[in-house]
């Protein structure tokens, strides 16, 4: 095994979301609103859509040493997973499905003549002798097979869950919601999986790179910004916020100076002048980034740390404003008549008070970061090239709109994906709000 | 008021000088001028002459804070920190590593900036602000929730998309207007029809919901409950009542973003290629000229504590409830 500094935080960063959620199951007063949550089909349907993404980024957390290669190579336990995608790479385009390259190329015919014509693939539908009567008729025998052994699956696991406690077996919407989700991912997934042995399912780049291992690599870069940036961000805007509107006086205008200088500079900017930095850091320092994955991994970590730097601002005024209005009341009065100390006060009166607020945010901002990761990419100061990212896909897919017929499969691919993982987090962030948010639920 | 102005601008001088000290920082302690000057020189084994060349050609072969060469007040004024972030205070940006007079291209882009910037926000208050206002009208009602449904399905698709898929469809497959590219005074409408529409569609998601928060809050008070029972109608109490109410809200958040506008679009601006601040700053991120990143970011700091001095300001003048202390 080889940790990765990004590794370290994602599990760091999971034991933390478990403890977050034992504290929470323990607490008195969030039973009602995790109830609320649990209850309704489209905060759990979302849930269960993120936690796949989760389970894909996971896998893709786990590296170590590939027993096969003598370079530096490292693989995760997702690269494992697709291996077939990872080596199958073609010369350059090709279409989803197909079975010959997208641009014409000069080739050499069995009597030596040479003609202008599209190459066969070298690892896609190899196995027919006629690609154009068999492709299609192989590729539908082969979901069918795959699709009936996915459901077949499933049927059992809800057979076991109806043997073993058959009075509950007709679960409420919300649990349904979820089988059906994982269902779903599930199938499609293994679906995916089983034709990328003979096909490329979402076609191949510009360099011959499967699109569908892209995407799938993707995931964890997405993830990993959306959630360290939080990790980052959260002990300052935490501290800070709660000082300043505990503490009033020097301490809150001292802290509202940093925030407010923070804030002044606009955050593009900042993140471009932050990153150019990281860069002639790097560059300079050359021999301590000699594995390109370490390098990248370095950057990846860095554009957390930024983001978390320009993020925390937002959060930091809203747990102020919320602890000058806790701090007048009465049970922090008494409290405080009763010679309980600040520090006291603070982790057992006003933390726990301001924990909704800190929970939505977080929820909310995870959607954002993953769009601006996007965004970032393609202004160049966004994760290192090399790492897979929607971004970097994008950006790279999007002069191939001006040929003629259009590549549209890079761009189709990293949106869906992109689109479901923000859709999935938006709901679930609108979901989390309106059950933790006490002015909604009224 | 005079006072309280004065007050408000007398505290944006620790803030300026703040971001100034920070920018410093970021561009001179973090790395010295001897590492900017290898990246740009690009190669691994670079001379030291080549990198002193190159230092004393853009103005860094100075001492960072404290020059003992020199005498008295030159001691403090012939070094990096006094000849490249005081001078920002007076906009006095300097030459860009590649040799060109930052002030004067940053006077010439700032208008092709604003005629994107400005009419994109404009059009934009207006479609969300009545799109909003409808959503409110019908609330509790199946229209509601679809547009719910609709407005976060617009929020999850990156602003990237919108750009690509405008270009394709509007621009290449029919046709309607060129792809990209700019030109001065009416003629350049045509150019700037569809990044403005781009930019109104992205921002739908994402704003109508804000806006539609903001009259929902409203819509619960009791002054409007007061107004039903006099037998107002739901349009009057919209438009009378519950918009200009909530207009301080959405005032304020407009006024701060009102001078950043000058800033322009980083990504609509580079897609577009209209050739303002945004795709300057763009190309100067990718060219790695560090003397036109700072100076942006100094620009866009000053532009931010305007606006917010300006928020402050038309806070005091439209609610009549704020008094100023």
């Amino acid at each position: 095994m080889v940790w990765l500094w990004t590794d370290v935080l994602v599990v760091l960063l999971l034991l933390a979301a478990l403890l977050m959620v034992f504290y929470m199951r323990s607490q008195a007063h969030l039973k009602r609103p995790l109830a609320k949550l649990v209850a309704s089909p489209i905060a759990m349907g979302s849930f269960a859509l993120l936690m796949s993404f989760a389970l894909i980024g996971l896998m893709d957390s786990l590296h170590f040493k590939a027993a096969d290669s003598q370079r530096n190579e490292l693989v995760s336990l997702l690269d494992l997973a697709c291996t077939n995608m990872r080596t199958h790479t073609e010369t350059s385009y090709s279409a989803p499905f197909a079975a010959y390259a997208f641009n014409k190329q000069m080739l050499t015919g069995s009597d030596g003549s040479t003609y202008w014509g599209f190459a066969r693939l070298q690892h896609a539908a190899t196995h027919l002798q006629v690609p154009e009567q068999q492709l299609l008729e192989d590729v539908l025998w082969q979901s069918v097979q795959a699709l009936l052994q996915s459901f077949a699956v499933v049927g059992v696991l809800i057979g076991l869950a109806k043997y073993s406690n058959p009075r509950r077996f007709w679960f409420p919407d919300s649990i349904r919601t979820v089988w059906l989700v994982f269902t779903l991912i599930g199938s499609g997934l293994y679906w995916m999986w089983v034709l990328s042995h003979d096909y490329h399912v979402l076609g191949t780049d510009k360099v011959g790179e499967d699109v569908l291992y892209q995407a799938l690599k993707s995931i964890r870069t997405g993830l990993v910004i959306g959630c360290l940036t939080t990790l980052v961000m959260l002990p300052f805007a935490l501290m800070l916020g709660i000082l300043a509107g505990f503490f009033k006086g020097w301490i809150d205008d001292l802290i509202q100076f940093v925030y407010t200088t923070l804030n002044s500079i606009p955050s593009v900017l900042l993140i471009a002048a932050s990153i150019l930095m990281v860069q002639v850091y790097m560059a300079n320092h050359g021999e301590d980034f000699n594995n390109l994955l370490v390098r990248a991994d370095m950057r990846l970590l860095f554009l957390c740390l930024i983001l978390g730097v320009t993020s925390w601002t937002g959060l930091c005024r809203l747990l102020r404003a919320e602890t000058l209005k806790l701090r007048e009341m009465e049970y922090v009065m008494a409290a405080q008549a009763l010679g309980v100390r600040p520090g006291m006060i603070l982790f057992r009166h006003i933390l726990p008070n301001v924990m909704h607020i800190v929970l939505i945010s977080v929820v909310l901002d995870f959607s954002s970061l993953v769009l601006a990761e996007a965004a970032l990419s393609y202004i160049n100061i966004g994760v290192d090239p090399t790492t897979h990212s929607w971004g970097n896909m994008i950006n790279s897919a999007r002069l191939e709109m001006a040929r003629e017929p259009v590549v549209w499969w890079p761009l189709m691919a990293s949106f869906v994906f992109m689109f479901t993982l923000v859709l999935a987090a938006n709901l679930f962030a609108d979901q989390v709000r309106d059950a933790f948010d006490p002015r909604r639920s009224a | 008021m005079l006072q309280y102005l004065l007050r408000r601008f007398l505290y944006a001088i620790p803030l300026l000088i703040a971001v100034n000290i920070l920018t410093f920082v970021l561009f001179f302690v973090v790395n010295s001028p001897d590492d900017m000057a290898r990246m740009q020189l690009g190669q691994k084994r670079v001379t030291e002459q080549a990198i002193s060349n190159w230092k004393h050609q853009h103005g860094y072969d100075l001492p960072l804070l404290i020059n003992h060469e020199q005498q008295g007040v030159r001691q403090l004024t012939e070094t990096i920190f006094y000849q490249k972030s005081v001078n920002l205070f007076w906009f006095d940006f300097g030459i860009s590593d590649s040799g060109r007079n930052i002030g004067s291209d940053i006077s010439q882009r700032m208008w092709p900036s604003l005629a994107l910037a400005l009419p994109s926000l404009l059009l934009g208050l207006l479609v969300n602000i009545s799109l909003a206002l409808m959503i409110v009208f019908y609330r509790a009602t199946r229209t509601e929730l679809t547009a719910n449904v609709v407005l976060v399905v617009l929020m999850s698709v990156s602003s990237l998309f919108y750009i690509i898929a405008g270009q394709f469809l509007i621009a290449r497959v029919l046709r309607w207007v060129p792809i990209s590219g700019y030109d001065l005074g009416w003629s350049g409408l045509k150019f700037l029809v569809l990044p403005v529409m781009i930019s109104v569609i992205s921002g739908i998601g994402a704003g109508v919901r804000w806006y539609r928060s903001l009259f929902l809050e409203e819509v619960e008070r009791d002054y409007v409950r007061t107004a039903r029972a006099k037998g107002l109608n739901e349009t009057a109490i919209l438009f009378k009542h519950v918009l200009r109410n909530a207009s301080i809200p959405i005032l304020t958040g407009v006024v701060v973003i009102l001078p950043l506008l000058f800033m322009g679009s980083l990504i609509m601006e580079s897609f577009f290629s209209i050739p303002g601040l945004g795709s300057y700053t763009i190309d100067a991120i990718n060219r790695q000229d560090f003397a036109i990143v700072r100076s942006m970011v100094f620009l866009g700091s000053v532009l931010y504590i305007f606006g917010l001095i300006l928020t402050d300001i038309s806070y005091t003048l439209v609610d009549p409830r704020v008094r100023l202390n």
